[in-house]
Order: structure tokens, then sequence, then C-alpha cells
């Protein structure tokens, strides 16, 4: 009896040396596929999925223009209905076009007939904002727009 | 006594081969120098911190989807003399009802309508509108052309914006198989693919000029035609 119990006793142990090596394997994973948040959302951004998509172009001549009902700690003051959110702060549909100006005549010129709009739009919003902004878009003489979506099966956006 | 030269970082990373090598150095030089290890406990914890801050600061960004051009701005309002068979009517209501010529239908059937309407090719063979290339039905009350097919899509604005881009989504993908399959008649190869190509930087921009003239003309033979009436 005591001759089995000895045996018991002697465990081996794991050996953990390995374990930093692995947890850097991930930084690096996430260190590459990742980018630098420069924003930070105030507005939900569920994007529709679609399946017919083309990659945007390089990311110094994009213009992104979120759209979406107000996150949770801002719904209390704005309500529910979506707003557009510029950069850092909530804006008017009145302010797209002075921004976008704005921006692009930061812009290299050489750039400047290559410039995309991105708009990342909440797919719960509705279209009636959408609309005004292309109308903006139209004023402006901002014509090439991208509506960002993710990939997938596009009749999951109904639901 | 040389491993102390060996960079710390190479040790820290590899820890195995540092070992290996201040073995071989001691081996080599004949002295038996005892070198205090590092301790290499804390390292998972600070790969950790660290793998945190970047799961927390970075986001996985999108940088697809779909691209349009709006139409240029001018004084006069746009005068549309198309005929009224030309002219696919997509209606899509509040409530994500989607109505193509005046008849209610189900979003899963809007791709084959529209690939059905554009490559009609309804004109006679005299006529100089005739599409020598459409596969159609050729029936004489849908389009001409695929160059003179329009799709107008009417949105009110209560409707979501995920419903939109599904029907927009769904007249790509039609305009898509259409363009597939005259790239693939034409230069073996299909329009999607070339596109993509085409966006890769390491195609070469002798490989790059080919395959524009190529894309153009695919597109010329079908251009995508969506107009986007505001009278809602």
């Amino acid at each position: 009896m005591s001759k089995f119990r000895k045996k018991v006793i002697d465990h081996p142990e794991v050996s953990t040396a390995s374990l930093p090596d692995i947890v850097f394997m991930l930084l690096f994973f996430f260190m590459t596929v990742t980018v630098m948040k420069d924003t930070t959302l105030k507005v939900e951004n569920e994007l529709p999925n679609a399946t017919e998509i083309k990659k945007l172009e390089k990311k110094d001549r994009i213009i992104t223009i979120h759209v979406g009902g107000p996150n949770q700690q801002y719904r209390k003051l704005l309500g529910e209905t979506p707003r557009i959110q510029l950069e850092d702060k909530f804006a008017d549909v009145s302010e797209v076009g002075p921004y976008v100006l704005g921006r692009l005549a930061e812009m290299p010129a050489e750039l400047r007939p290559f410039v995309t709009i991105s708009l990342k739009v909440d797919k719960r919003a509705d279209m009636g904002l959408i609309i005004d902004i292309k109308e903006v878009l139209r004023d402006v003489g901002a014509l090439k727009i991208n509506y960002t979506t993710y990939e997938g099966d596009a009749f999951m956006n109904m639901n | 006594m040389f491993c102390v030269l060996v960079p710390q970082f190479a040790l820290l990373t590899i820890p195995l081969l540092g070992k290996v090598m201040c073995n071989l150095q001691i081996l080599i030089m004949g002295r038996r120098t005892k070198v205090p290890s590092v301790n290499a406990g804390s390292m998972a914890d600070i790969a950790f911190l660290l793998l945190i801050f970047f799961l927390v600061t970075t986001t996985i960004e999108t940088d697809a989807g779909l691209a349009r051009m709006l139409p240029r701005k001018t004084n006069e309002p746009i005068q549309i003399d198309y005929q009224k068979k030309n002219i696919l009517q997509v209606v899509l209501d509040k409530e994500g009802r989607l109505m193509v010529d005046e008849e209610l239908i189900n979003l899963k059937d809007l791709r084959e309508k529209v690939s059905q309407f554009v490559d009609n090719g309804g004109a006679p063979s005299q006529e100089e509108n005739y599409c020598a290339y459409c596969k159609g039905k050729a029936d004489p009350t849908s389009s001409d052309n695929p160059k003179k097919a329009v799709i107008a899509v009417n949105t009110h604005r209560e409707t979501s914006y995920g419903a939109y881009i599904t029907v927009q989504n769904e007249l790509v993908a039609a305009y898509n198989q259409l363009r597939d399959r005259e790239a693939q008649i034409r230069y073996k190869t299909s329009y999607t693919a070339m596109e993509e190509a085409y966006q890769k930087p390491e195609t070469s921009s002798k490989e790059k000029k080919a395959l524009k003239q190529k894309i153009q003309h695919i597109r010329l033979l079908y251009p995508l035609n969506i107009l986007e009436p505001q009278q809602l």
C-alpha cells in the first residue's frame, strides 16, 4: 500500500518556459493585423454586410464619415436618432461640406482627385440622413464615395 | 565570458539558442566561468501586458465596401429622354419591401431580374442599338441595349440603410455576373479577377495598362447605370 502511494506523489512539472514565446507570437500577430484607433466612436457603428466589395485605396486619400445612433452614454442626452460623427465630435449635415473641403485643402494637390469618402454607416440608420449627406457631397464636388461594409451575406442586413 | 556579448535581446527571446551558444563558447574557451542566468520567469507577464495593451488600443479596420460615383451637380435639372422600356424602376419602402416595375418581389429574386433586364438586348438587328453580345430573351418591351438600360432606385427617407445596401449589393452582383461572363468570352478570365489583379501592388505597370484597357472595355459593354431620383 505504501509503495503505491509513493508512486503517485512524483509528478513531473509542466514546463512553462515556452509560454513567453507563445505570448510573443500572439502579440506580433495582433501588431501586424490591427491598426491604432484614431477616433473614439461616439455612435453605434455596426456596418452592413455585402459580397461585391472592393478594397479601399491607401489611407492618406480617405475621408471617413461615421453615422449611427448615439452610444449608450450619449443616448440620455441626445436620444436615439442617428447622428453624424466627424473626427471626434457629433456634427450636423451642414457641417459635412466645410469639413470635407477642409480635409481636401490639407491634402497635397496631386492626391485630391483620388480622394474617396468612406461612409461608415450603422445598418439601422435610415436613408434620409444618407440622402442629405450625399447631396452635400455633390455640392462640394466630392463625388467618389464608398459605402464601407463588412464582407458577408447581404441578406443578413434585413433583420 | 563571451556570451555576455551576445545581445541580451536575442538571449531573452530565444532562450534555448542562447544557452546552447553559451555552452559552446565555454567549451571552446576551455574555461568554466559561471554566468548568472537572467530570470525569464516574468517574461510571460511582460508579454501579456504588451498584448493586452495592443488588444485594447487597436482595431481591426474594415477597408472595403461598395464603391460609387455620385453624379456631378449641374444648375439645370438633368433631362432624361429615355424610353420607359429602358428604365427598371426599383422601389424600396420603409418596411423593406421591394417593388420592381410595379410588382412586389422578393429581395432574393432581384439579382436575376436585373440581369435579365440589362442583358435583354431587345433592339432588332437592323437598328443601331442592336446588342450582338447579349444573351437575353430579346423581349421588345424590355431594355434595348445594356448601354441604354438604366436602373432607377427609389428609397424613402425612413428606409433602413441595411436594406438599401442589400439592394445596392444585388445590383452590383447582377452587373458583375454579366461582366464576368463577357470577360470570360473575350479574355478567358473573370472581370472581378482582373479588377483584383489591377489593385494588387505586385502587378507591374505594364500589366496594369493592359488590364485597365480590358476592364474599361468590359465596363463600356455593361455600364453601371444606376439613377437615384429623389421625388419620394
